[in-house]
């Protein structure tokens, strides 16, 4: 038997799955390809896709998960991905051979919307209409067999969450592959229709697909539009404008375009919908009415934001511990086996911290993730947002800001691709500038070191409150302040050509389904180690050869130099005088210029310098014993308490991470962002420190 | 009665009969299924009373009362 040539006969197709947000869309996808699935960007926008394969009959199956969306209105970057895979203009995804569109059957109106401009697409097409569950609780009934024939589809009723239906699912695809039959004309909006045929006769060479040329038409000045209007000029845009002025009669096509569909669908509602007196569920209805209740619902609010802290501090440290102790082993054991010189050196201090570094993240923002995700899968994400929005208003965001600014306490990373929800370019800008500011995790092993160290854990305010917490409390808020200012600042540069809007669905409360929380934590921690991870690693490794070349001259050829003749000891002192009025001596400013990547890595710099460097005792002291003796070259101490408040201000404010300045690069493709953000945070750390510093020293 | 749905109090229903203005927030809510003839319920309103949160076309969907003003509906 041969498998390979078994494998090659298959017959390579392309589905794509579209459909409205909250439809359950990514469970069906799930239900479909397991974990055969990667995360993926769309070339050239910042929209997310998932990619997986699915073997069936003699077919095998490339399934591209389009990213929800209510319209091709084609404005929002989401939707306009959408479209482009519909006409097959996305490099790298083929046009599909089919679409399967997931459709909400307990809200089959509003899907209908976008159902219908699928259609219009004219790919072969099957439709799953989800959820069918849920109808008998709700009094709804539905006529399969008349939709069906209305839309001239096939149309499989299942349920995602259960797997019902997946199989009939499947055999439509199989038919609709092997068969294809082109979609009926639907006759939504026969005179638009009419325009768009005008329009694409007349550039028929220019090879524009029938739903570019439909977006383009209906969405005035959407992207679609924009990009028709550059490559065919001017008789393009004359006779769009003509034909658009003629059918609208001053109206917007757009607004006769969803009225026109909405009549539609009504009139097909009619013949195969009918909705009961709903069998209320006493349960969900109290628990909904107390939730929603101004004041219980924003106390559950406080506390359920306040259980997720916790748990992504409390229940991660032991773990963090627990990882950084078994890195240390390791290092140990690695160092003891290949005995002292460079290659060993690499591997302990180099590699396997390196490594460290990075799966020391993975606690917190696992954890933190696990939350997310269990949020969003309720509901309760979108309360959130409604309940958060007047407060991030006073930032000049929306409400749908909180979420990527949540996600930003674990790591600025996934809260700057968090913004990809957010339509709105002003909005959307703000929070990615706004973010950094968050007090990420990368930021607590330097506060917990600088605060257990030298901040006195006394109780103040009759012993309910230590002053180690207050302080870190302290720095919390001011990156919380930090961040508010910055996005105010945007807001009201870019004041306002269009006020920002906020409509958000509230998608009904739903039981998470486990399988599912765990595929997109899985995806969603790989894209973490990918985006984050490289940098982490790359920065580790490089801090440890700037700090151990160029190789000292000593008997031992092969030891690494002491610090302060290593490169890195020579750049900062070089850099040094800069930071003196900050109260840093070089070593300081070394460990800080090496952080500059990955402020993390502060701590292993301050390690390696101060065990490294001979002039110190040599002897295994932990790290804080150390800092606390350290001294200037006249005998003064230099971890003063102005000094070591000031160096917490500093990272509080200061943008010391390549990850995030890569992925601001990213989302906001350009430079110009990403150079701005960086120096403006650098110049607030910087002067924050040296305002602390020096006022502090002058009270003292 | 002609008011607008940002003047509607909680529990309150009514037809949407038409728009104050034609700009791009109304085509977003003819998209979500505010269309004229549409039932349209005021469900709750956030702590500070804004924004509201409002049952249309068989869901819930939340809106800020600025926005909300555009929508005429008749009670």
């Amino acid at each position: 038997m041969d498998f390979g040539t078994e494998k090659t006969a298959l017959d390579a197709k392309i589905v794509t799955t579209i459909g409205n947000p909250n439809t359950g869309k990514s469970t069906l996808f799930n239900r479909l390809t397991g974990l055969r699935q990667q995360v993926s960007n769309f070339p050239g926008v910042t929209v997310e896709y998932a990619k997986g394969r699915l073997a069936l009959e003699e077919f095998d199956l490339q399934i591209i998960d389009v990213p929800g969306t209510y319209s091709l209105t084609a404005q929002s970057p989401d939707e306009i991905v959408a479209v482009d895979v519909l006409q097959g203009a996305v490099p790298e995804i083929p046009l599909p051979d089919a679409v399967i569109i997931v459709i909400d059957s307990t809200n089959l109106r509003r899907n209908l919307f976008l159902c219908t401009q699928v259609l219009e697409a004219g790919i072969p097409a099957v439709i799953a209409l989800n959820m069918t569950d849920s109808l008998p609780a709700l009094g709804i009934e539905i006529n399969y067999p008349t939709l069906e024939e209305i839309l001239g589809i096939p149309l499989i009723p299942v349920s995602a969450s259960t797997g019902d239906g997946i199989a009939d699912l499947k055999t439509a695809v199989v038919n609709t592959l092997r068969k294809p039959t082109p979609n009926r004309d639907l006759a939504i909006c026969p005179d638009i229709d009419k325009a768009i045929e005008q329009l694409l006769s007349l550039f028929a060479k220019h090879q524009v697909s029938s739903i570019e040329m439909r977006r383009a038409f209906i969405d005035k000045d959407g992207l679609a539009d924009e990009r028709l209007t550059g490559r065919l000029g001017e008789p393009y845009s004359q006779l769009r404008d003509e034909l658009r002025s003629r059918l609208g009669k001053g109206r917007s096509i757009s607004a006769i375009e969803a009225r026109d569909r909405y009549s539609w669908i009504n009139a097909a509602l009619k013949k195969v919908q009918s909705v009961q007196d709903p069998n209320k569920n006493k349960a969900v209805e109290i628990l909904d009415r107390v939730l929603n209740q101004p004041l219980i619902g924003s106390l559950i609010f406080v506390l359920t934001m306040g259980a997720v802290f916790q748990a992504v501090f409390a229940w991660a440290s032991p773990l963090i511990e627990l990882i950084n102790l078994g890195v240390a082993a390791l290092s140990q054991a690695s160092s003891d086996y290949l005995g002292d010189g460079l290659i060993s050196s690499f591997v302990s201090n180099g590699f396997i911290s390196g490594v460290g570094s990075v799966i020391v993240f993975l606690p917190q923002i696992l954890i933190l993730f696990i939350f997310i995700i269990i949020l969003e899968d309720t509901g309760y994400m979108s309360r959130a947002a409604f309940l958060m929005d007047r407060v991030m208003r006073g930032m000049g965001l929306s409400g749908q800001a909180f979420i990527p600014m949540l996600s930003s306490f674990a790591c600025a990373v996934p809260g700057i691709m968090g913004t990809r929800i957010m339509a709105d370019r002003h909005d959307r800008l703000a929070t990615i500038l706004a973010a950094p500011f968050m007090t990420c995790s990368a930021r607590l092993p330097v506060y917990s070191l600088l605060i257990g160290t030298f901040i006195p854990n006394t109780h103040i305010f009759g012993g309910f409150i230590y002053l180690q917490g207050l302080t870190l409390l302290f720095l919390y808020l001011l990156g919380i302040v930090g961040g508010g200012i910055t996005a105010l600042i945007v807001s009201l540069l870019f004041w306002k050509r269009e006020k920002s809007t906020f409509l958000l669905e509230m998608p009904p409360y739903r039981l998470p389904k486990l399988s599912n929380v765990a595929i997109k934590l899985y995806g969603r921690a790989v894209v973490f180690l990918k985006r984050a991870g490289t940098i982490i690693f790359s920065v580790a490794v490089l801090v440890w050869v700037l700090a151990s070349f160029p190789m000292g001259n000593g008997t031992k050829t092969e030891m690494p130099p002491s610090i302060s003749q290593s490169y890195l000891g020579q750049m900062s002192k070089a850099v040094h005088p800069l930071f003196a009025p900050l109260g840093w001596d070089w070593k300081v400013t070394a460990a800080v210029i090496a952080s500059f990547p990955a402020r993390e890595v502060v701590i292993a710099a301050l390690a390696t310098i101060y065990a490294v460097d001979l002039s110190s005792d040599g002897k295994a002291t932990p790290l804080s014993e150390k800092i606390k003796n350290a001294m200037h070259e006249n005998g003064t101490k230099v971890y003063t308490i102005p000094m070591v408040l000031g160096l917490l201000v500093f990272y509080a404010l200061c943008l010391q991470c390549m990850a995030t300045v890569a992925v601001i690069r990213k989302e906001t493709e350009t430079w110009r962002w990403p150079i701005i953000s960086w120096v403006y945070m650098t110049a607030l750390g910087y002067g924050g420190a040296f305002l602390v510093y020096q006022v502090g020293t002058a009270m003292a | 009665m002609n008011t607008t749905l940002a003047k509607m109090h909680v529990g309150q229903t009514g037809e949407i009969s038409g728009f104050h203005e034609s700009n791009r927030t109304v085509e977003n809510l003819l998209q979500m299924g505010l269309t004229e003839g549409s039932a349209i319920e005021i469900l709750r309103l956030a702590p500070s009373g804004d924004p509201i949160e409002c049952r249309v076309s068989g869901y819930s969907l939340s809106m800020r009362k600025a926005d909300a003003e555009l929508v005429i509906v008749t009670i």
